[in-house]
């Protein structure tokens, strides 16, 4: 099982029945786990991982730290539940450390992205403070380096 | 004028071009081939072994080592030779560390082998040993290792070309390019005919930790054996560490020590920054060792797969990294079948006759190449097959 989602973390375009091969399995038996995990919640989904800055649109990023207050008998789900329905959050996580939250936000501008937070997330009841941190170039992400993609340097014959 | 030409050495002039040389001139000239060619890991080496080797370079360790490499080096070589094969070597005078396991082959060969002696060469094999056996003067013997024997050395062939000459055995397994292993009861055969022999065996184990399945067993740690074995490795295969050239020879002390000599006058030491990096690679890289191993695998058996769906006979790699497939079926012999799949498809593959005469009839392709890169080359040379299969 594991094995499957290792090959599927790094490459979700392979179909089954190449999985089955890599891993000299049936391709039924692969099906049947990758459906079992997908139903379980093990893999949530598939994406694709894209350069933003390559493509030449108008996007930008920030990095937002929350101090929160935890509701009694909720601790900070709900209020995480509350911020991800956001349509401009993309990730949400609980942190150790000096802040509670952190989140990944996405808008059009820095002033959008900076009202949101400003509108939305700093007047919620149980938010303290606010941090936000724009990023300025992504190098590397999901263990693929996004700056200065390798090349095959070898000779095409040795 | 000065004829030049009429003044090379001739023992060396003679010695025909590497067969891999020679078709990777043709294959230069195309731009956008897709390459199944290569004979080195995609990986980039792991990034603490490049870090050791900058570290080296930022602490100023810029000056030659000891003529056998340096000493922790060579205990590194000898603790995870026993850590992982079962090997004892001592690091004082029995290990070398040259530059990538080509020196070690060649200080070996010229450490033994002189006018008259023969050497035994299990074929299809590497390129070297053979221009290495004629240029040290001696006769290289080609032993035909068989596809229905799994490419090994069997005890009958091994028995039928030995003679009173013979002198060396050359020993290439895991091999490139069939994949074919040696595994321990094979092994026990191979010692049984030269144990009553005075025949010594180089071992080039350079691929020794990509193996698939089985775990690789070194020749010299049957009984009796690492008295006549001269084992040969390096790090280029298994921590994708080509370009660094650095490969180590292990033997006999008498043995060894004549190397050393030779590589004091020929080279000096190996590089200083890639013996640090190389430090770094046994004491900590068994890991990067284990994922590479896992990726090659997945793709190996992709490659073996594609190639039976073609319809073609692809005997299964047990190591190293390429498939060796027979393309008897199409008529066309390696070299017709490697050119015309270039001209027509566009994808780079080695003549399976640039490893001996016996690899005619064969292609070698290596997997060390994405799954994307895999999967684009096999649906190209299905087509070509299919069109030529007869």
């Amino acid at each position: 099982m594991h094995k499957i989602l290792k090959i599927l973390e790094k490459n979700s375009h392979l179909s089954a029945r190449e999985i089955a091969v890599m891993l000299d399995m049936d391709v039924k038996e692969v099906e049947a786990q990758i459906a079992k995990m997908e139903e379980e919640g093990i893999i949530v989904g598939y994406q694709t991982l894209v350069d933003w800055d390559k493509a030449e649109t108008e996007r930008v990023t920030a990095f937002i730290e929350l101090r929160v207050t935890p509701q009694r008998g909720e601790g900070f789900d709900k209020i995480a539940e509350r911020i991800y329905q956001y349509d401009q959050v993309k990730t949400v996580w609980l942190m150790s450390g000096s802040f509670d939250i952190g989140l990944i936000c996405e808008g059009k501008s820095m002033k959008e992205v900076a009202l949101f937070v400003a509108e939305k997330l700093a007047p919620m009841p149980s938010v303290i403070s606010t941090g936000t941190h724009f990023v300025l170039k992504t190098y590397k992400q999901s263990g693929v380096i996004f700056d200065k993609p390798q090349k095959d340097e070898r000779s095409v014959i040795s | 004028m000065m004829n030049i030409e009429s003044m090379l050495n001739s023992r060396a002039a003679q010695i025909p071009p590497s067969g891999i040389r020679k078709f990777f001139d043709i294959v230069a000239s195309r731009k956008d081939a897709i390459s199944l060619g290569v004979g080195e890991p995609d990986f980039v080496t792991p990034w603490h072994i490049r870090d050791a080797g900058i570290y080296s370079l930022e602490r100023g360790h810029t000056y030659y080592t000891s003529n056998a490499g340096m000493l922790q080096l060579r205990q590194s070589v000898a603790n995870y030779l026993s850590r992982r094969f079962h090997l004892s070597y001592d690091p004082n005078g029995e290990i070398l560390i040259t530059v990538g396991g080509s020196e070690a082959i060649d200080l070996a060969v010229r450490s033994l082998i002189g006018p008259g002696d023969e050497v035994l060469v299990p074929q299809p094999s590497f390129v070297c040993y053979s221009p290495c056996v004629t240029l040290a003067g001696g006769t290289p013997v080609p032993i035909v290792t068989k596809e229905e024997d799994e490419f090994r050395l069997t005890a009958d062939a091994l028995r039928s070309a030995i003679t009173p000459k013979t002198k060396l055995l050359v020993f290439p397994f895991p091999n490139n390019p069939t994949g074919g292993i040696m595994e321990k009861e094979h092994l026990l055969e191979i010692a049984e005919v030269l144990k009553d022999t005075d025949i010594l065996v180089l071992s080039d184990e350079i691929y020794a930790e990509l193996t698939y399945g089985a775990q690789h067993v070194s020749i010299a740690s049957l009984p009796g054996m690492q008295e006549r074995t001269i084992l040969v490795s390096g790090f280029s295969k298994a921590y994708a560490m080509t370009g660094w050239r650095l490969g180590y020879a292990c033997g006999p002390k008498p043995v060894i020590g004549l190397m050393t000599k030779i590589h004091q006058y020929a080279i000096m030491s190996t590089p200083t920054t890639s013996q640090y990096a190389a430090i770094e690679a046994l004491d900590h890289g068994d890991e990067d060792i284990a994922l590479m191993r896992e990726e090659y695998n997945h793709r190996r058996r992709l490659m073996v797969e594609g190639f039976r769906n073609m319809g073609l006979s692809c005997f299964e790699p047990k190591g190293a990294f390429y498939v060796f497939p027979s393309i008897k079926e199409t008529g066309l012999s390696s070299t017709e079948f490697a050119e015309k799949l270039l001209d027509e498809e566009n994808v780079a593959v080695v003549p399976g006759d640039a490893f001996g005469k016996s690899g005619e009839g064969f292609i070698r392709c290596s997997y060390a190449y994405s799954v994307k890169n895999i999967t684009e080359a096999l649906s190209r040379i299905e087509r070509f097959v299919k069109r030529h299969l007869k």
